[in-house]
């Protein structure tokens, strides 16, 4: 890509990539935008004039916006804590020499394969419905009282499936991590005197900071907007209403488009300000 | 203290065997030198020693108690990594303290032992940096700062000059000949390149396929290498072997003659041929003589201001005293 003559072709090759992807990104963005600076309920008289920010002030005040607020932040919390934690121990698990390691690794990411709709309900059916769940079953074998997981303990519930789902990308990404850790490095503690347990968080946790961070940041863009577990299951009921979810029942359930988009608009700014952050962290692992 | 004895130790890996028994004695404060070609068990054997890998049969004694199946940490030897092994998330400072830290030691002890191995390696300035910051020669020095800092019974080098460029090289094998003379501590060291072994060591054991085929001074193994292995590996340039009608005269089945040991001369001598290629060192020339009847290419050094050129006919005499002489098998003849 030297030439002047390469450069211009490289530009017109990408332009419609280019235009294509902003459009995609800039129509909806301006809708919102417009919409939620308006007062629209369609099926209550349409469009009833401009209101300024009349409705960022509503969706903020409202009494259920702090607490979608928290239950935003526990599934997003719950679910890194869970996918990070089991991720480096399932990645270091992977990592040691076994029979079979080529289909046990495709095994563990096969989760990730899988509808987040669908894995919401096979879990919602299979597993724990109070009668003929797996879970159920189970809890009957030792004489225990079933739990009705989605009403009774919906957040873990909830928590527990978006973890399954996610937790074979944070797997992935830390079991690539720690295969490139020189294994001179790991001997030279060894020989120092560094006894396994001192041996991971010394060398290996260090080695794996970035890749960490790196999971972290992912999901969080992809956590604040799960929307199909929630819907599938609890439909927001139990102290399952995220943000995402009273964006969607603002727009659909009450029908105020004009309430939704300011809710919409938080939203994007929120996801902003992870990205910057998911940006300068990716750009510094490609320079180094 | 630091005295090393393996008795008749072997290693497989699978159903390979990279080490048929095998047994060695390295002394207190020898400065031991394993060579061999790349795949001759030499890294093998100092990471049996390091205690890295577990021997399939054998047993090993440091200072005459048993050691095989004492984890490497209890050994008290210290080792020096190819690749030098440094943590890259902690500063030089840092890496020196690991093993005094893993230790427990305390903090006046451990800061006083690694300003001490600081200066003694000239990484006083550098001690905030990370190894990133920091240029080959000077992450070797870390490394064995932070091999040192913990005064071990022996340390353990395994090829740690060859990711250096030349000039470098020759530094750091002066720096670490100059710490073993400070320290007089054992040192194993293992290195592919036979000029390594010959200047460093006070005891060369030379390696092929997991065996060893000699151990002796550098000059010993110079002077009357045992086989023809031996012969042909140490000494640069490498010997010339020649068989035949010239071998029998001498009563051999093979004569080695070391370049060095041949004069050259342009109308007398009895043996002759063409020079093919011709190096000049500035010091020394080699002469790379072809059609000699005798074997295919006779390497031979002269003085630096000897000038013959390519396509010249030269006469080669070689020294009747230095003349070494194989049997059938490959073996010396005295």
């Amino acid at each position: 890509m030297a030439t002047q003559h390469s450069r211009s072709v490289a530009r017109l090759m990408m332009a419609p990539a280019v235009v294509l992807l902003l459009g995609w990104m800039l129509v909806p963005l301006t809708m919102t935008l417009y919409f939620s600076f308006k007062k629209y309920l369609p099926l209550r008289g349409g469009d009833l004039g401009w209101v300024g920010f009349d409705n960022y002030v509503r969706f903020v005040s409202s009494s259920s916006f702090w607490p979608a607020v928290q239950a935003t932040l526990v599934i997003v919390g719950g679910v890194l804590a869970i996918t990070v934690v089991l991720g480096i121990l399932l990645a270091m698990l992977l990592d040691q020499p076994m029979w079979g390691q080529g289909v046990v690794r495709i095994l563990v990411i096969a989760p990730f394969f899988v509808m987040p709709t669908v894995s919401a309900l096979v879990w919602k059916n299979m597993f724990m419905d109070p009668v003929n769940g797996l879970f159920a079953h189970l809890w009957r074998f030792f004489g225990a009282e079933p739990i009705s997981w989605l009403s009774e303990a919906s957040m873990p519930s909830i928590v527990m499936i978006v973890s399954w789902q996610w937790l074979p990308f944070a797997t992935l990404i830390l079991l690539t991590a720690i295969q490139s850790l020189d294994s001179e490095q790991l001997e030279a503690a060894e020989m120092d005197g560094a006894p396994p347990l001192k041996r991971f968080y010394h060398i290996i946790l260090p080695h794996l900071g970035r890749a960490i961070t790196i999971v972290i940041l992912i999901q969080t863009i992809f956590l604040l907007s799960i929307f199909a577990e929630i819907f599938v299951t609890t439909g927001g009921a139990f102290g399952t209403r995220t943000l995402t979810y009273l964006i969607f029942q603002r727009v659909l359930e009450s029908q105020n488009v004009g309430l939704g988009s300011a809710g919409g608009v938080y939203a994007i700014i929120l996801a902003n300000i992870v990205a910057i952050f998911l940006m300068r962290i990716v750009g510094k692992n490609l320079d180094a | 203290m630091g005295r090393i004895q393996l008795k008749s130790v072997t290693k497989s890996f699978g159903d390979v065997q990279v080490i048929p028994p095998l047994d060695l004695t390295i002394e207190d404060g020898e400065f031991t030198v394993f060579v061999g070609p790349s795949g001759c068990g030499k890294s093998t054997l100092l990471r049996l020693i390091a205690g890295l890998e577990d021997m399939t049969s054998g047993s090993m004694e440091i200072d005459g108690t048993d050691a095989t199946d004492v984890p490497p940490a209890k050994r008290g030897l210290a080792m020096v990594f190819q690749s030098y092994a440094l943590y890259p998330h902690m500063t030089v400072r840092k890496n020196i303290a690991f093993p005094l830290r893993m230790a427990k030691l305390e903090q006046a002890e451990i800061d006083r032992r690694v300003d001490g191995a600081a200066s003694v390696l000239n990484l006083t300035d550098y001690l905030d940096r990370r190894p990133g910051q920091l240029s080959g020669g000077q992450r070797q020095r870390v490394a064995i700062g932070r091999a040192i800092v913990r005064e071990p019974a022996a340390f353990l080098f395994d090829e740690p000059l060859s990711n250096l460029d030349a000039a470098l090289r020759v530094g750091m094998r002066l720096e670490i000949s100059e710490l073993h003379e400070r320290l007089a501590t054992t040192m194993i060291y293992v290195t592919h390149d036979q000029v390594e072994a010959m200047t460093m060591a006070d005891k060369i054991v030379v390696l092929h396929a997991g065996v060893i085929e000699q151990v002796g001074s550098p000059l010993d193994l110079y002077r009357a290498p045992r086989n023809l292995f031996v012969a042909g590996f140490i000494g640069s340039p490498k010997m010339n072997f020649i068989e035949g009608e010239e071998a029998a005269k001498h009563g051999a089945h093979t004569i080695g003659v070391r370049p060095e040991h041949i004069a050259v001369s342009d109308s007398e001598g009895p043996w002759s041929g063409k020079v093919s290629v011709s190096e000049h060192l500035g010091s020394d020339t080699f002469f790379h003589v072809h059609e000699t009847g005798l074997a295919e290419t006779i390497t031979v050094r002269a003085d630096g201001e000897v000038a013959f050129k390519h396509g010249d006919r030269i006469h080669l005499t070689p020294r009747s005293d230095v003349i070494h002489r194989f049997d059938a098998k490959g073996l010396r003849i005295e």
